[in-house]
C-alpha cells in the first residue's frame, strides 16, 4: 500500500497549440489513479491530474450518530472536501470556508445517484476528499477519486461517477482547464456523469458562453469523462486483478 | 467517539510482550519500516511525506512575512499546526483541533524549537517590524500508531527542504526575489523517539494495537549532539526512574539512526 507522489513539473509549452502547457484543445492533463492507498480507511484512492494531488477516503456504511440526519429507509452519503493549508500558493487557513462547504455539498450530490443507499437504512457513508496540492479542477479530481474510493470500499453502486471540466480560454473551447486557464479564462463548466448511461449528476458553470459554445463544452467534458472513466476502472483492476 | 479495545486483544498483546515478543515480530527497540520523501508538494516552499509502518503524514512548510512578537523583535516565528484528518481513522472527526491534535502540534513544535532546528534569528528582515513566519502544517492522512516520531521526522525533513526568496529593502519596502531562493537556515536536526509501556516493558515505536493497550507513553527529543531537547509523558500509568533513563539512552541511539534517513 504505497502511494507514489510524483513531481510533475509542468512544461511552459510553446505557441503551437495555443495552450500554456502545449496540450491540444481536447487533451487531458497527464493523470494517474491508484486505489487502496490508505490502511485505516474502508476504501481509498489517490489521484493526480496535472499539478493536482488528491486523496479520497471512504468510511462506512457505518452507524450514524447525528439522529436528525438519519433516514429510516436508506443511508446518507456525507462528503467533506478539504484543502491542505500548503496546497495553494498563499497558505489557506485550515478548516472549512464557504467554497469548501459548497463543494462538499455538490460532491455528495454528484455521488449519491450512483450508490444503492437503500441497502443501508439508518446508516451513513462518509466520503473525505483531501486536496494535497491544487492546480485547477480540484472538485472534479476529488469526485473522480471519491468514486474509486467508494468502489474500493466495496459499496454497491450502479456506476462509477466520473467528473471532468471543460471551459473557454483565449476564445477557444477547451477540455480540462489548468489553473492558469481557469483564472484567466472566460468560462468553466465542471460536470460529473455516470458513464454507462450518460446521466449527468453534477453541472456547474461560471463565466460567459454562447449556447453553441456551451454545447461544445458539454460534449468535450463528456468525452473527457469517458477517458477518465477507463482510468478509474484500470485503477480498480490494478488493485484487485482482472477477474 | 470512543475506541473500544477487545479484552482478548489486550490480553494477547500484553502476554506477548511479557514473553519478549511483539505482535508484528519486532524487537523492543526496533522501528517499523520508515520512508521519507522530501519535496512532494511543489506549491509548498518545503514539504515531505513520511511513513512509519502504515502511519502516514504529509507536511508542508509555507513562509509568510509578518510582525514579530513584541518580546522578541529580531526573531522569526515558527507555527506548527496539525490536522488529524477524519480520513486517517474512523474515530477522528472534522472540526476544531481536539486535545490530541493540539498535543501533537505542541510536542512537535517544542522538539523543533528547543532543538534549535531552525535559526530563527536569521529570519528577521526588519527588526521589530518584519520577520519570516514559517507555517508548518501537518496533515495526518493515515493513523496506525506513533504519530509523534513521524511528525518530528517529517517536519525536520520539510524544513530542511524549505527555500525562501531572498529579501531586499527598497525604499522601506520589502522586495522578494523569487529567482534567488535560499534554503531555510538549519542549525540542528533534533528528532524524537517514542516509547510505550506495556506491563513492565518499554517498547519503541508503538503500533496502533500497542498504543491501544499501553499504560503510558514517553517521547524523547534528542539533538544532533545527543542532548535531550524535549520530552512528553502521556497515558494514565507511571514510569519509574530507571525506565526513563533507559528510554533516554535508547532514544539517543535510535534518533541517530533516524537521522541517517534525512537528506
Amino acid at each position: 500500500m504505497i502511494i507514489i507522489i510524483t513531481n510533475t513539473n509542468l512544461g511552459t509549452g510553446t505557441e503551437t497549440s495555443g495552450r500554456a502547457d502545449n496540450r491540444a484543445f481536447d487533451e487531458l492533463r497527464k493523470m494517474k489513479i491508484e486505489a487502496g492507498v490508505l490502511e485505516r480507511a474502508d476504501g481509498s484512492a489517490y489521484l493526480e491530474i496535472g499539478g493536482n494531488k488528491v486523496l479520497a477516503a471512504v468510511y462506512g456504511p457505518r452507524e450514524l450518530f447525528v439522529r436528525r440526519l438519519m433516514q429510516p429507509n436508506r443511508a446518507v452519503l456525507r462528503c467533506k472536501y478539504n484543502m491542505a493549508p500548503f496546497s495553494v500558493d498563499d497558505r489557506k487557513r485550515p478548516g472549512p470556508d464557504r467554497r469548501s462547504v459548497e463543494i462538499s455539498k455538490i460532491a455528495s450530490e454528484a455521488l449519491t445517484p450512483a450508490v444503492f443507499l437503500e441497502k443501508f437504512p439508518r446508516s451513513t457513508i462518509d466520503v473525505f476528499i483531501e486536496v494535497i496540492e491544487a492546480e485547477g479542477g480540484t472538485r472534479c479530481a476529488g469526485i473522480t477519486a471519491a468514486s474509486v474510493a467508494l468502489a474500493d470500499a466495496g459499496i454497491p453502486m450502479r456506476d462509477m461517477v466520473v467528473a471532468c471540466a471543460a471551459g473557454k480560454s483565449d476564445d477557444k473551447v477547451i477540455l480540462d482547464l489548468s489553473e492558469v486557464e481557469d483564472k484567466e479564462g472566460q468560462a468553466d463548466v465542471p460536470i460529473a456523469i455516470m458513464p454507462r448511461t450518460g446521466e449527468i449528476t453534477l453541472l456547474q458553470m461560471d463565466g460567459n458562453l454562447t449556447e453553441e459554445e456551451f454545447g461544445q463544452a458539454l460534449d468535450l467534458a463528456i468525452n473527457g469523462c469517458k477517458i477518465i472513466s477507463e482510468k478509474q476502472k484500470a485503477a480498480i483492476k490494478n488493485r484487485y486483478g482482472d477477474e | 467517539m470512543v475506541r473500544i479495545v477487545p479484552e482478548i486483544i489486550k490480553e494477547s498483546v500484553t502476554n506477548l510482550v511479557k514473553n519478549g515478543e511483539r505482535t508484528d515480530g519486532r524487537a523492543f527497540d526496533e522501528y517499523r519500516e520508515i520512508s521519507l520523501e522530501p519535496g512532494v508538494i511543489e506549491k509548498a516552499e518545503g514539504s515531505a511525506r513520511v511513513k512509519i509502518g502504515n502511519t502516514q503524514i504529509i507536511i508542508g512548510a509555507k513562509p509568510q512575512i509578518g510582525a514579530p512578537f513584541g518580546d522578541t523583535p529580531n526573531v522569526g516565528v515558527l507555527m506548527t499546526n496539525t490536522e488529524l484528518l477524519p480520513m486517517a481513522a474512523p474515530n477522528f472527526e472534522s472540526g476544531p483541533p481536539d486535545e490530541n491534535s493540539v498535543e501533537l502540534s505542541r510536542v512537535t513544535d517544542r522538539c523543533i524549537r528547543e532543538g534549535e532546528v531552525v535559526d530563527l534569528e536569521k529570519l528577521c528582515i526588519v527588526e521589530g517590524e518584519k520577520v519570516w513566519m514559517i507555517f508548518l502544517d501537518l496533515h495526518v492522512v493515515d493513523y496506525d500508531g506513533n504519530l509523534m516520531d513521524a511528525a518530528v521526522l517529517g517536519s525536520v525533513a520539510a524544513l530542511m527542504n524549505t527555500k525562501l526568496p531572498t529579501t531586499k529593502i527598497v525604499d522601506d519596502e520589502v522586495v522578494l526575489d523569487y529567482d534567488n531562493m535560499v534554503p531555510l537556515p538549519i542549525n540542528d536536526t533534533a528528532l524524537m523517539s517514542t516509547f510505550a509501556k506495556i506491563g513492565d516493558e518499554i517498547l519503541i515505536d508503538p503500533s496502533l494495537e500497542e498504543e491501544d493497550v499501553m499504560g503510558a507513553r514517553l517521547s524523547v527529543g534528542i539533538t544532533q549532539e545527543g542532548n535531550i531537547c524535549a520530552m512528553q509523558k502521556g497515558g494514565a500509568k507511571t514510569f519509574n526512574k530507571e525506565e526513563i533513563l533507559k528510554a533516554v539512552s535508547i532514544a539517543k541511539i535510535k534518533t541517530a539512526e533516524l537521522r541517517t534517513l534525512l537528506p
